[in-house]
């Protein structure tokens, strides 16, 4: 028989006992639903949770640091000889920032120094960012706004520091528990707030104060050197000569004017401790501010060496080769990618445990199938005969008990597919009014892609035709003698 | 005695044939050991009492029962060698079956029963609705194409069970006591038919029938069952039968 007239009769025999079969079909559709509505509970949760760990930038991020001292990565230590360690200074950052896959390699310039408000004291881990972390998560509830430009003169303070500067209770602000904005906090934008830190000058160059309030230090151009420096890019190899090149420590001061107020460090798990005040990258390494590799590096003012490097990549696949690929210059990397890998394996084992769940109502439902056309061939069993007379063939009888089986699961499969989105929407829904009565942002835990409808769909079809298995030969096997005989 | 080689279309030759049912403990020889022959275009009636194996032998015939042992050839291929999806190929191009009890699907329009044979053998769509119309109006129920069957009277179901059985122009018709459920008048307008079917299509027809005026005034052979043994009859036909109108 062909397929158009195949499908023609299997529709008709499902119409002619149409209750029991939209039943039938409807338990289809319960145990799709379940099906959907769990794996895009799964699968929001999934998204939600990899949108927020890309979002900290931690996933997508190679840590990079010389191999001898703090280098990151077990291959860089167990290599790392004083022949081949390589210093992680500007030419090194412009390599690893033209490797295929990167977005940008920044210097992490962290330092502690004193904040003065109102002239009274605070001392504070201060944190450079460039102007791409902009996009990430800590960023998202400012109170204020983000940097206007990478070389302004501009602070955003972390909440708590923010307290401490107002001379409030920590957690004292209406708004310390949830992601808000703090109207006690408020008065603080817009208010300048003055940094000390220390400068590095080279000795052949003397410090030249600059009055008012923009900043006292000397101003050295990026790529200034001293008269009788090293070889810009000569590590540790650079020989006795480097050691005899000098430089001045100056304590400067630099006021900055506070733009915004954010909840959390943005570099949590970056760095040597928490950050509370944050500056523009390209400001900071403006101000020529001594870092701790200025010392142990000692190549002074020869060229500029970074305790460590941030190195985004377009892609989380792409960080492992990145890593190699630092690893292979001579460098330390480190990534978090293993811990991304351990999310995404336990979200795996999440869904397949949903899926399990919701498989369960619609195992239930095959047995309903299975059920719905063993009845149908008790009720059918002169006209599986008379098809037969008529010159069907077993084939023909199995096939139509198939097709009818397969329409109630694709009909049951679009049917929980709707169902499905809808509990799923329901239930978002319901979680961020809950949400929303708690003064926490919304979020979408719910995700319907494309392979699950598809898949939801093709598994629905496949569950009602295993399931069509047993009354399909069954019915095919009837003997058409006795089938005919039946009253 | 020789038995003659069918060689035509519509021959049909039973070799010592037999089906046996086991119920229980006891063994019910409902065809025992029959053999005969029909040629093409014959109209032969199978006549004895309820229980002789009339029917279990249209069965055999028709392919829908296989035998115990012996051997049922029709147009010289011996439906033992064929497999299920031979045999059903068989009933659907070879024979036409009409039933005592119309054997029509009710939920199904008249048209729509008629039609079904032609969908069994994937007869274009197009060509469909020309022949229901035609095997319809050959046994004069042009206007109940949209009935139902539970619509119609027995004599008219009857006839869509005939006109089923013509739609796909078998060269066999196996009728199976066509006018066990009719009235003698309606009866005889359901044989007139089947005998029309015989005399100007030359089909060859097998009527199973325990009424014998019905087969005196139809079937050129008569053969007489009993127990599942043929007990009078001429098995093998004279020289000079076959086609109809000859």
């Amino acid at each position: 028989m062909k397929t158009p007239d195949l499908l023609e009769l299997a529709a008709r025999n499902l119409r002619e006992s149409i209750l029991r079969n939209s039943l039938t079909t409807l338990g289809i559709g319960v145990g799709v639903a379940s099906l959907v509505a769990m794996l895009s509970l799964g699968v929001g949760l999934q998204q939600l949770a990899t949108k927020r760990l890309e979002r900290t930038g931690l996933f997508d991020t190679v840590m990079v640091s010389r191999r001898d001292f703090g280098g990151f990565g077990a291959r860089g230590r167990t290599a790392a000889t004083s022949d081949n360690i390589r210093a992680l200074d500007e030419t090194a950052r412009q390599e690893i920032a033209k490797l295929p896959g990167v977005l940008e390699a920044v210097p992490d310039l962290r330092m502690m120094t004193q904040m003065r408000f109102n002239d009274k004291p605070h001392s504070t881990l201060v944190a450079a960012l460039p102007m791409s972390a902009r996009d990430r998560e800590a960023f998202e509830n400012i109170q204020g706004k983000f940097f206007s430009s990478g070389t302004a003169a501009e602070a955003i303070v972390q909440r708590h520091f923010a307290e401490e500067l107002l001379g409030l209770a920590p957690g004292a602000d209406e708004a310390a528990n949830t992601s808000g904005p703090s109207p006690e906090l408020q008065p603080l934008l817009g208010k300048e707030l003055v940094m000390y830190y220390a400068e590095r000058v080279p000795a052949t160059n003397p410090a030249n104060g600059k009055p008012g309030g923009q900043s006292s230090s000397p101003r050295l151009p990026e790529n200034s050197k001293p008269t009788a420096g090293p070889a810009q890019a000569g590590g540790m190899n650079a020989g006795a000569d480097a050691l005899l090149t000098s430089f001045s420590v100056v304590p400067h001061t630099r006021a900055l004017r506070i733009v915004g107020i954010i909840a959390d460090d943005p570099d949590t798990l970056r760095g040597m401790g928490r950050a509370r005040a944050f500056v523009p990258l390209d400001f900071a390494q403006g101000l020529q501010i001594m870092m701790p590799s200025d010392l142990r590096d000692g190549e002074g003012l020869g060229g500029r060496t970074y305790t460590q490097l941030s190195v985004r990549v377009q892609n989380s696949r792409d960080v492992p080769r990145v890593e190699d690929a630092i690893h292979r210059m001579g460098l330390g990397a480190f990534s978090l990618l293993d811990a991304s890998r351990n999310l995404q394996r336990f979200f795996t084992v999440l869904d397949l445990f949903l899926g399990i769940f919701g498989s369960l109502a619609l195992a239930v439902a095959s047995l309903g199938i299975i059920n719905t056309l063993v009845m149908a061939i008790l009720e059918r069993r002169r006209e599986i005969g008379i098809l037969k007379a008529l010159g069907a063939s077993d084939s023909d009888v199995k096939m139509l008990f198939f097709a009818e089986a397969g329409a109630m699961g694709i009909v049951g499969g679009l049917l929980g597919v709707g169902l499905g989105w809808m509990i799923g929407k329901v239930i978002n829904t319901a979680t961020n009014i809950y949400l929303h009565r708690q003064n926490l942002p919304s979020e979408t835990f719910w995700s319907v892609p494309w392979w699950l409808v598809l898949g939801a769909l093709g598994f629905s079809l496949v569950v009602s035709l295993l399931s069509g298995l047993y009354p399909a030969a069954r019915a095919a096997r009837l003997d058409p003698v006795k089938a005919l005989r039946y009253e | 005695m020789t038995v003659p080689a069918p060689t035509e279309s519509g021959t049909i030759l039973t070799r010592d044939i037999c089906r046996h049912h086991t119920m229980g403990t006891s063994v019910i020889h409902a065809v025992d050991g029959i053999s005969f022959s029909v040629q093409g275009g014959e109209f032969i009636a199978l006549l004895g009492s309820s229980g002789s194996g009339k029917s279990s032998l249209l069965n055999l015939i028709a392919g829908l029962d296989r035998p115990t042992s012996g051997d049922v050839q029709v147009e010289g291929r011996s439906l033992a060698e064929l497999s299920s999806e031979e045999l059903a190929r068989f009933r659907r191009h070879s024979v036409g079956i009409v039933f005592q009890a119309f054997n029509l699907v009710p939920s199904m329009t008249v048209a729509e029963n008629v039609e079904l044979p032609l969908r069994l053998a994937e007869t274009e769509r197009s060509e469909r609705a020309g022949r229901v119309r035609e095997a319809l109006a050959r046994v004069g129920l042009s206007e109940r194409l949209g009935h139902r069957p539970g619509e119609l009277s027995g004599g008219e179901q009857q006839r869509v069970a005939l006109a089923r059985a013509l739609v796909n122009s078998p060269r066999i018709l196996l009728a199976d006591e066509p006018t066990g459920n009719l009235d003698s008048h309606t009866g005889m307008d359901i044989m007139e038919l089947i005998g029309d079917c015989n005399a100007r299509l030359g089909m060859t027809v097998l009527l199973v029938t325990h009424e014998r005026a019905l087969a005196e005034r139809y079937a050129r052979r008569m053969l007489f069952l009993a127990d599942g043994k043929l007990v009078a009859g001429q098995a093998y036909p004279p020289v000079g039968a076959g086609r109809a109108g000859q």
